[in-house]
C-alpha cells in the first residue's frame, strides 16, 4: 500500500476561473457544469422539435386546403434547415449570447479572451455540433437499420464519435469541440438578489455577549456556513447548529435558537473582520490566524 | 460569563454594514440598467442612463474589491460578483448590430476568409481532380467498377447498360417528380447540410474530409466516363457546369475550411495548439457561412436553371460566368484593412 501514501492530495476541481477585466479586477467567472449544459441543450432540442412538429401540422393543413401546395413544401424544407442550423447561431449572436434553453438555466456564451462574441465564433461553435451530436446519432440510426450485421464496425464508430460527444468531460474547462475551435466558453450568468444584512438587523436591539473563548472556536469557513444556515432559515437546521455551538462553548440553552445564532454570527463576524483588517485571516476552525 | 442578554453594548456595526448602506443605491441602479439591457437592448436606456452606466460599473467593481478585502459577508461578495460580471458582458462582450455585421461580412470577412484558405483550396482542388481522373480511369478500364463507385439510388438508371437515348433523356428531359422550386430547395438544404458536415469532420485531423472530397471526385469521373463512352461527354459537362461550377467550388471550399481547422489542430506552428485552433476555427467558420450562400445559388441554378435552359451553349455560359464571378469576388486584391482605432 506504499503507492497510496505517495499521492499528493488534489484540490477539488473548481469551475471558478480567474478573469481580469481591463479595470484590473478579477471577476472569477463560474463555468457552467456539464450537466447544466446538457440540460440546456435538451431544452433547446425539445423546443425545436415541438416548433417543427407544430409548423409541419400547420403547413400541411394549409397545403391541403390550398391549390399551391408546393410553396408550403419549400417553406417547410427551408424552414427545417433554418431551424436546425439557425436556431443556435441566431440566438447566440444576439445581445444575450444564449439560446432560450441556456437563458432558462442562466447560462451565457462568452469569448474566452473576454472580447466581443463575433459571428465567426458563434458559427464555428455551432457547426461543430454536426460531429458532436448528429454523427453519433446517424451511426446509431444506421445500426438500428442494419441490425447487428457489422457489430465491431459500429462499436468502433460509436467509440470514435463518443470522443466528440463526451469531449466536455475530458477537459477541465468543460469545452465542447465547438467551444475549443471558437474560443468560447459557457459561464453561469444568473441574476442574484442582495440578501438582507444579518449584522445590521441585530444592531438595534439588546443582544448577547460572548467571551473570547467562545468566539475563538471557529474561523471564516464556519462563519460562512453559519451565514448559509441563517439565510436558509430552516428551523431544524438552526436548532442543530445552535445546540452544537452551545455544547462546544459551554453555554446554557435559553430557548431562542434563532436569536442566539444571529447574535453569535454578528459577534463572530465582527471579531473575524477586525482580524482580517489587521492582516490575520483565520480560514477555518483548524487554522490559527495566518498573517498574509 | 455565559451568554447574557445585555443592554445596548457598543454597537458592533461592522464596517461592511456602513459600506453597504452607502453604496446600495448605486448597485441597485446598475442592476436595473443591466437588467433592462439584457431584457431589451442598449436602446432601452435613456441618455442619462447611458452616461451613468460606466461610472456605476466602475464603482461596482471597486465595491467588489473593497468587499473582498474587508467583508466576510459571502452573500454581499457573491451579489457584487454576479452584478459586475453581468455589467462587464453588457459593456464589453455584446456583438455588433446585425446590419453592421452583415455589411462587414459581405464587404470584407467573407472574401478575405476564403482568400486565407487559398492553400487548402488548391490542395482540395487537386484531390478532387485526382478523384475525377481515378474514377474515369477505373470505369474506362473496367465498366463494372461503375457499380461499386456509384450507389444504385444515385445512378437512377444512368449505368453502363443504358442506351445513349436514355442517357440523353436524363440530360435534356424534364425533371421527374415535384416542381422545380421544390427541387431547388431540397438540393440547397441537403447539400448545405453535407457541406457543414464535411467542415466539422475536418476537426478529426482532416482524414474524413479528404475521403469525402476524393469520393466526390470519383463519382464525377465515373459519370463523365460513362457519358463520354456514349458520345455525350460534352453535353453532360454542360448539364453539370451550369450549377456544378458553383456547387463544386462550394464543396471544395467547405473541404478547405475543414482542412484548415484540422491542420491547425495537428500542426499548430508557433501558436499554442488552442490558439491556433481558435484562429483557424473563427475564420474558417465565416468561409462556411459563405459556402452555404453559394450552395443556395447552386441549388437555384440546378433546380430551376438547368431544366429551363436546354441549350448547351447557354448552360456553359451561365456556369462559367458564375465561376468567373466567384473568382473575382474572392481573389481580386483588396485594400488593406483600414485600422479602425475605435474597434481595435
Amino acid at each position: 500500500m506504499r503507492w497510496r501514501r505517495n499521492r499528493v492530495p488534489k484540490a477539488p476541481a473548481s469551475l471558478r476561473r480567474s478573469f481580469v477585466t481591463p479595470e484590473g479586477v478579477d471577476l472569477r467567472l463560474e463555468l457552467a457544469s456539464a450537466g447544466t449544459r446538457a440540460s440546456a441543450f435538451i431544452l433547446d432540442i425539445l423546443i425545436l422539435f415541438i416548433s417543427l412538429i407544430l409548423a409541419t401540422i400547420l403547413l400541411s393543413l394549409l397545403g391541403i386546403a390550398n391549390a399551391r401546395a408546393e410553396i408550403f413544401l419549400i417553406l417547410w424544407l427551408v424552414g427545417a434547415f433554418m431551424l436546425r442550423n439557425g436556431w443556435f447561431i441566431l440566438f447566440e449572436m444576439g445581445g444575450r449570447g444564449a439560446t432560450p434553453g441556456k437563458r432558462l438555466l442562466g447560462l451565457r456564451v462568452v469569448a474566452r479572451d473576454g472580447g466581443r462574441l463575433t459571428g465567426g465564433a458563434v458559427i464555428a461553435r455551432n457547426a461543430m455540433r454536426e460531429i458532436e451530436v448528429f454523427l453519433p446519432l446517424s451511426f446509431l440510426g444506421k445500426q438500428a437499420a442494419d441490425g447487428a450485421a457489422d457489430g465491431f464496425l459500429t462499436l468502433f464508430a460509436l467509440c470514435w464519435t463518443g470522443i466528440f460527444l463526451f469531449f466536455p468531460l475530458f477537459n477541465r474547462d468543460r469545452l465542447r469541440v465547438g467551444d475549443l475551435l471558437a474560443g468560447t466558453w459557457v459561464v453561469n450568468n444568473v441574476r442574484a438578489k442582495l440578501g438582507a444584512d444579518l449584522v445590521a438587523a441585530r444592531a438595534e436591539q439588546p443582544r448577547r455577549v460572548f467571551t473570547d473563548a467562545a468566539l475563538d472556536l471557529y474561523g471564516i469557513y464556519e462563519l460562512q456556513t453559519l451565514e448559509n444556515v441563517l439565510r436558509a432559515g430552516q428551523d431544524d437546521a438552526i436548532a442543530t447548529v445552535a445546540a452544537t455551538i452551545r455544547r462546544k462553548a459551554g453555554l446554557p440553552d435559553d430557548g431562542d435558537d434563532h436569536g442566539f445564532l444571529s447574535d453569535y454570527y454578528a459577534a463572530l463576524r465582527v471579531r473575524l473582520e477586525r482580524a482580517v483588517l489587521v492582516g490575520r485571516r483565520r480560514e477555518d476552525k483548524h487554522g490559527t490566524a495566518v498573517r498574509r | 460569563m455565559s451568554a447574557l442578554v445585555d443592554g445596548r453594548a457598543a454597537a458592533p456595526l461592522v464596517n461592511a454594514s456602513r459600506f453597504r448602506a452607502a453604496h446600495e443605491g448605486e448597485w441597485d441602479r446598475l442592476d436595473q440598467l443591466v437588467t433592462r439591457m439584457e431584457k431589451r437592448s442598449v436602446r432601452a436606456l435613456s441618455e442619462d442612463d447611458i452616461l451613468a452606466l460606466p461610472l456605476l460599473y466602475r464603482s461596482a467593481l471597486s465595491s467588489l474589491s473593497v468587499a473582498r478585502e474587508t467583508s466576510l459577508d459571502r452573500a454581499l461578495v457573491t451579489y457584487l460578483e454576479q452584478l459586475c460580471t453581468r455589467a462587464y458582458f453588457q459593456l464589453y462582450g455584446v456583438p455588433d448590430t446585425a446590419t453592421r455585421q452583415l455589411g462587414r461580412f459581405f464587404a470584407r470577412d467573407w472574401p478575405l476568409s476564403v482568400q486565407a484558405l487559398w492553400r487548402e483550396t488548391l490542395i482540395c482542388l487537386v484531390l478532387t481532380v485526382a478523384g475525377v481522373i481515378a474514377g474515369w480511369w477505373l470505369v474506362a478500364t473496367d465498366p463494372s467498377w461503375y457499380y461499386s463507385i456509384i450507389p444504385d439510388a444515385m445512378s437512377g438508371g444512368r449505368d453502363p447498360s443504358a442506351s445513349a437515348e436514355t442517357l440523353s433523356a436524363t440530360i435534356y428531359g424534364p425533371q421527374e417528380g415535384g416542381g422545380l422550386a421544390t427541387f431547388a430547395a431540397y438540393l440547397f438544404t441537403h447539400n448545405s447540410q453535407v457541406a457543414i458536415f464535411a467542415f466539422a469532420l475536418g476537426f478529426a485531423f482532416t482524414v474524413p474530409t479528404v475521403l469525402l472530397l476524393v469520393y466526390n471526385g470519383l463519382t464525377l469521373g465515373a459519370m463523365l466516363c460513362l457519358f463520354a463512352s456514349k458520345g455525350l461527354g460534352l453535353n453532360f459537362l454542360g448539364w453539370l457546369t451550369i450549377h456544378g461550377s458553383t456547387e463544386m467550388f462550394a464543396i471544395i471550399l467547405a473541404g478547405a475550411a475543414g482542412m484548415k481547422i484540422g491542420t491547425a489542430v495537428a500542426f499548430p506552428g508557433r501558436e499554442a495548439r488552442t490558439e491556433a485552433a481558435v484562429i483557424a476555427g473563427r475564420s474558417a467558420a465565416i468561409a462556411m457561412a459563405g459556402v452555404v450562400l453559394m450552395l443556395l445559388v447552386a441549388g437555384l441554378l440546378e433546380g430551376i436553371g438547368r431544366q429551363t435552359v436546354q441549350s448547351d451553349a447557354m448552360r456553359y455560359g451561365i456556369g462559367l460566368s458564375a465561376l468567373a464571378g466567384w473568382l473575382t469576388y474572392y481573389y481580386l486584391p483588396r485594400r488593406q484593412e483600414d485600422q479602425d482605432a475605435l474597434a481595435a
